[in-house]
């Protein structure tokens, strides 16, 4: 540590300190990689749109209380199913008279809430069984493995189906039913890198100190899974937010008179043929936001798969 | 090395042969999973805030009626026990009666799954005929325009929801333009004419020799598998173009060319027969995928298919049959894995 503070201004910007061939610390060495992907990232413009949506997305849900015209809720009934552009509703209103643009970007807020409860705790029930199945092995991993085949070998609409219906509608039990089906993919893969991990020599050593396995899987190995999760959460967005889509429409997620964007659309359905924009513009929300973490996925497995980059 | 051959010696003469230790191996694995599956269910079944007896003795009984009911569904044994009651009644395919058509659920399945079958068949069928050689000239060309496009077509088939662009589909193609049958699977002037052979109406439509209906039939069918066929075609292709980028890195794919063969030989000879082994695997778990993406679409287009029957017995709190569907499709999803698994091992000489 006193090595780093001994050769303090190296470095004329930050830009020569991130791109430099000697980082001098643990941390400038990550950051330069993390740099890297960037700069590669930046070079890829699909997954530069998408991020770009997604950052939009994000502010949006933040300021939903200045950006939106009117409240998500409120009602004029005089004013119902008001095509797009007249009357001041600017996507038109639905069949209670709301403005449906305000209750899109409510909406965000509750997308972003289910995708990132979803991306948060699918991957760490995924960290705890792989590595604990991969590290301890033995009947352990027989039995651990044996349950993530069989969360697998499920249809995941439908075990999300049963298990909302067994735990009652709503937004928290359409996160859990969505977790509960979505972990099993990432418990292999955090298996599959502390299996390759396990007998490294650095894990003997720590072992030889005196450390215990609980020690050495939170501490050394479960650094070593998160960026391969991090990456296929990346690409499994779009189909979380689809599946929260579905699980409004069925009337399983949220309930109104939440705004959630699944829902909108099935209280649009029965006005489909002559009030097309009630069940159309939720959809294109739900497109576009999906479409955006497709990209970045995408752009992000081209950036990481090292059999890609060095072609 | 002695120490290293010693084992490799011993591995020649295995006391039970490798085929069946395989075999056996394979089988245990399909039957844990499988009551697995049911074991999952049961638990969803229990765990659901619906009371059996109530469902069948009604609000009003008596103490004596619930309590004799209560222990006629055996639901004062041990939670074993009646998990070890409910196996046995699914291997006798009795998933009890739904309380919506108060008919066996057996019997509302083989009556609703040809409809899934027939859906998911002829979506997963055009998906496979135009994803395939999508993805081949994809990865034939890649980097290209094509490839691009190609990309393009799958992102939005990936990103967009089944259940709205359904919609949208009706909107557009009956609701304005009129070119397509609107939900269900005949006008309802057709209904009820066509004999139940094989429970699929373009397949016994046929068999009656009756065009109209037949005509009819697909008429109504053709939006929603084309969405489905669309859904297959994103993945399939992705998939296809991924495999053969791999294939067409190979050397030997270079020895084709350097002899002198055609672009068609090398690609479709040489490159793609060694991706149709795995592309099977891909096309089984699409055509899985097809059948669980049932549920949305169906309710759609109100296809009288195994998804709409779960969904509406769930919105009615019908447990036996949401459990029943849940069951069948776990099952048909599970033999489509096994069944991909074994072609794999059955085309693939290096599996052996």
């Amino acid at each position: 540590m006193s090595m780093d503070s001994k050769n303090p201004q190296k470095f004329s910007s930050l830009y020569e300190w991130l791109t430099t061939d000697a980082p001098i610390s643990r941390n400038q060495a990550r950051l330069s990689a993390l740099y890297m992907s960037w700069l590669e990232l930046r070079s890829n413009p699909m997954a530069m749109f998408g991020i770009t949506i997604l950052l939009a997305l994000v502010l949006i849900a933040w300021s939903a209380p200045l950006l939106a015209p009117q409240s998500p809720f409120t009602q004029d009934l005089a004013a119902r199913l008001t095509p797009p552009g007249e009357g001041g509703y600017i996507l038109g209103s639905d069949s209670l008279g709301r403005d449906i643009l305000s209750r899109l970007i409510y909406g965000a807020r509750i997308t972003l809430y289910i995708v990132s409860l979803v991306a948060l705790l699918a991957p760490i029930v995924g960290l705890f069984v792989g590595t604990a199945a991969g590290y301890l092995g033995g009947w352990i991993d027989v039995i651990l493995m044996r349950i993530t085949d069989i969360f697998l070998a499920f249809p995941k609409l439908i075990l999300a189906l049963a298990f909302v219906s067994a735990l009652g509608a709503g937004i928290e039990n359409a996160v859990l039913a969505i977790v509960l089906t979505s972990w099993p993919p990432y418990a292999r893969i955090a298996r599959a890198e502390t299996l390759t991990i396990r007998d490294a020599d650095y894990i003997h050593a720590i072992k030889l100190q005196g450390a215990g396995s609980l020690r050495i899987i939170t501490r050394h190995i479960w650094p070593l899974c998160i960026s391969s999760l991090v990456v296929r959460v990346t690409l499994d967005m779009a189909g979380i937010i689809l599946t929260a889509a579905g699980l409004g429409f069925l009337g399983l997620g949220a309930q109104p008179p939440s705004p959630e964007w699944g829902a909108m659309i099935s209280a649009g359905r029965k006005f489909i043929l002559d009030h097309w924009w009630v069940a159309t513009m939720p959809g294109m929300a739900i497109f576009v936001v999906s479409l955006a973490f497709n990209l970045l996925g995408d752009g992000l497995r081209d950036v990481l798969d090292p059999k890609k980059s060095s072609k | 090395m002695t120490t290293e051959n010693r084992p490799e010696k011993r591995r020649r003469k295995p006391s039970v042969p490798l085929w069946l230790k395989g075999m056996t191996n394979t089988t245990i694995t399909i039957l844990v999973t499988m009551v697995g599956l049911l074991f999952v269910t049961f638990i969803i079944g229990r765990v659901m805030p619906i009371d059996p007896v109530l469902s069948i003795v009604g609000e009003s009984a008596s103490r004596e009626t619930y309590e004799a009911a209560f222990q006629e569904l055996g639901l004062d044994k041990p939670l074993l026990v009646q998990f070890f009651y409910f196996m046995r009644d699914i291997a006798q395919g009795n998933f009890g009666e739904s309380l919506l058509t108060a008919r066996p659920v057996s019997q509302d399945l083989i009556r609703v799954f040809p409809a899934t079958f027939e859906l998911a068949t002829v979506g997963t069928f055009f998906g496979v005929l135009l994803g395939v050689p999508l993805g081949v000239l994809a990865a034939v060309k890649r980097g290209s325009w094509f490839d691009h496009i190609a990309r393009v077509i799958a992102l939005i088939g990936y990103s967009m929801p089944v259940f709205w662009i359904g919609l949208i589909g009706l909107l557009v193609f009956y609701g304005k333009l009129g070119w397509i049958g609107g939900p269900g699977r005949l006008d309802i002037f057709y209904v009820d004419m066509v004999p139940n052979i094989t429970g699929m109406i373009l397949i016994d439509s046929l068999i009656m020799g009756d065009m109209d209906i037949f005509k009819n039939a697909i008429s109504h069918i053709v939006l929603p598998a084309a969405l489905l066929a669309y859904y297959s075609l994103a993945y399939i292709s992705r998939m296809t173009r991924s495999f053969m980028l791999e294939q067409l890195d190979q050397e030997y794919i270079i020895t084709a060319q350097v002899k002198g063969l055609s672009a068609n030989a090398v690609i479709w000879r040489h490159a793609f027969d060694n991706v149709k082994v795995p592309l099977v695997t891909v096309i089984a778990l699409s055509y899985a995928a097809l059948l669980e993406g049932s549920v949305l679409t169906e309710t759609i287009f109100s296809w009288p298919g195994i998804g709409s029957y779960i969904t509406t017995a769930l919105l009615s709190a019908d447990m036996n049959a949401v459990l029943g569907g849940t069951v069948i499709v776990g099952l048909v999803f599970i033999c489509l894995n096994i069944f991909s698994d074994l072609l794999y091992k059955f085309f693939d000489p290096r599996a052996k």
